[in-house]
């Protein structure tokens, strides 16, 4: 990051500042003293317990939390999990999917609004994103249950318009979940697209247009190409925590609707901890993989 | 002829943009209306008759008020630790460099590309394997809040310490400050909205927290707890009493910190 960095004998405070813009270097030694409680904090309570629930994942299935467990590198407990849970697997990365590409297209207009329409209505709008999360989380998605209710409004007009059968509904199915999804993770959404919009330099499309590019033109071979690394951390950042998600499958959703992070808190809520920790890390690792695929794929690697 | 097409185009965005918005408030509407609500039987959560019962007893329900306060010290405590410990974090990633540092940006991202049900799972398999099982509770819960706030608040104070002008600090230096007078006098003063916007997220983020905290809490109930249990059974109204009035708190704190910053700009 700086050239000073490989460079520990020179005590950088009487080491010429070349570089006006890159802040003074200190001594390393208090740098681990300002780094180490809270690296520790994260090692002890962050990683060490990503260490023991690769460990549990191995334990002999037959423990239990009376009779302790023993660990015989089960792999096994990996192939029951997949076996037993592939259908909330696939369908916990289906609904998160809908509801990333959902919120992608809900909120990119509304980025781009704040980013470029909004004028002196910006902050207003950027506040009006952010309000609804100071109601609990819960609280908003038992409101989405009473109005996706069988009486409701909604399935009113969804049955006036013919869009459902008469007898029809829509609270427990996955229409709710994803509807769910969508509706809470929406502001990971905006936040990040806006930021990057703002950032884009305006003379870039002024220079489309004035080169004869259409207004289209323009937005998809500049502004849309730009916004790039926003669209990357905004899909992130809805697909991760709702892949993982129980809340609005448990509320929204019925039996049939179930998502990854339901079986896995239901299988450590009966105390079976071998199993909710292979479904646990295999769950981890995937979504490990596909960010790394993602991230190389849309070439935001600086975005680490 | 494009000019009616742009005057189009800029409208009809800032349209969707402005229909978007107004569906975020769609349940928010609904929480206020239900607030003022008298339910038609116990356990049927819709809406029949306006009442100010919820607003006048909000601690009507057994536990609620409790679990409340519950949130509250946690959110509180978390939000110092977290505050204090990211902050000299983001601080040491700033301004010093040292073997390790790419590591260390690593540990710090993991947290918030993780899903929370594999967080907690993950300290709740520690909890139980160093026989923490049978005190899971109030300090159990804090060391997760701890530990999840903690990248939020090291990235907010080190964006802000990245967009701050060193040059500053080396002014002061160059005016007989000390190292001591130049953190405190301008460094601090000018990192201080990045520490308290971290903080506020801290607290947001800790308050409304029910994955991990679900994991960890033993016999300990917190606010979302306490509506996730009620969503099992029946829905006391005054929870949406709860979420309005923090709803109106947040705005009001926001709004107001709006036009304190817009009058000290005008009277610069």
């Amino acid at each position: 990051m700086t050239s000073s960095a490989g460079a520990p004998s020179v005590a950088p405070e009487l080491a010429p500042d070349g570089d006006a813009s890159s802040p003074p270097r200190r001594r390393r030694s208090s740098a681990w003293f300002l780094l180490l409680p809270g690296a520790l904090w994260l090692v002890a309570f962050f990683l060490t317990p990503m260490v023991q629930l690769v460990a549990t994942s191995l334990y002999d299935p037959s423990g239990s939390e009376e009779t302790g467990y023993a660990m015989t590198w089960a792999w096994g407990n990996y192939v029951d999990a997949l076996d037993f849970y592939l259908e909330p697997f696939v369908r916990g990365f289906a609904y998160s999917a809908i509801a990333t590409a959902l919120c992608l297209v809900i909120g990119y207009p509304l980025a781009y609004a704040i980013a470029f329409k909004a004028g002196r209505w910006k902050n207003l709008m950027l506040v009006l994103v952010i309000a609804p999360f100071f109601t609990s989380f819960l609280v908003r998605t038992l409101a989405w249950k009473l109005i996706l209710s069988d009486n409701g409004f909604v399935v009113g007009i969804a049955k006036t318009l013919g869009l459902i059968a008469d007898d029809g509904r829509l609270l427990a199915t996955g229409f709710a979940v994803v509807a769910g999804l969508t509706y809470n993770f929406l502001p990971f959404m905006v936040l990040p697209l806006y930021v990057s919009l703002e950032k884009i330099d305006h003379r870039l499309i002024e220079a489309a247009g004035d080169l004869y590019s259409s207004p289209a033109q323009g937005f998809r071979k500049v502004t849309l190409p730009l916004s790039m690394p926003g669209v990357v951390a905004g899909t992130l950042l809805t697909f991760i925590p709702s892949a993982g998600d129980f809340i609005n499958a448990q509320l929204l959703g019925d039996t049939t609707t179930q998502m990854i992070g339901n079986v896995i808190e239901s299988r450590f809520e009966v105390g079976d901890y071998p199993a909710a920790a292979a479904l646990s890390v295999t769950l981890m690792v995937l979504i490990v993989a596909m960010v790394a695929i993602y991230i190389r794929r849309a070439g935001t690697e600086e975005l680490l | 002829m494009i000019r009616l097409g742009r005057w189009v185009s800029d409208h009809a965005i800032m349209a969707i943009g402005a229909v978007v918005l107004a569906y975020m408030f769609v349940p928010i509407v609904i929480v206020v209306l239900m607030s003022f609500n008298r339910p038609a039987s116990r356990s049927a959560y819709t809406l029949d008759a306006f009442t100010l019962d919820n607003w006048l007893h909000p601690c009507e329900p057994e536990g609620l008020c409790s679990s409340l306060v519950t949130s509250m010290q946690i959110g509180l405590l978390a939000t110092f630790a977290s505050t204090v410990l990211g902050t000299l974090m983001a601080f040491a990633l700033v301004r010093h460099s040292f073997r390790g540092r790419a590591a260390t940006n690593v540990v710090i991202f993991l947290p918030m590309a993780s899903p929370e049900v594999v967080m907690g799972a993950s300290l709740l398999a520690l909890f139980v394997s160093v026989g923490f099982g049978g005190v899971l509770g109030f300090w159990t819960i804090l060391v997760a809040h701890i530990m999840f706030c903690l990248s939020f608040v090291v990235v907010t104070v080190r964006a802000r310490l990245q967009g701050m002008d060193s040059r500053l600090e080396q002014a002061a230096m160059d005016l007989y400050a000390t190292e001591a007078q130049a953190f405190w006098r301008v460094t601090f003063p000018l990192v201080f909205p990045g520490i308290l916007s971290a903080a506020l997220l801290a607290f947001a983020l800790s308050f409304d927290d029910f994955i991990i905290t679900n994991f960890n809490s033993g016999q300990t109930t917190t606010f979302p707890m306490f509506v996730w249990g009620a969503a099992q059974r029946d829905v006391p109204m005054q929870i949406n009493v709860v979420g309005t009035a923090m709803f109106a708190l947040a705005v009001v704190a926001v709004l107001s910190g709006e036009m304190l910053r817009r009058r000290r700009e005008r009277v610069q």
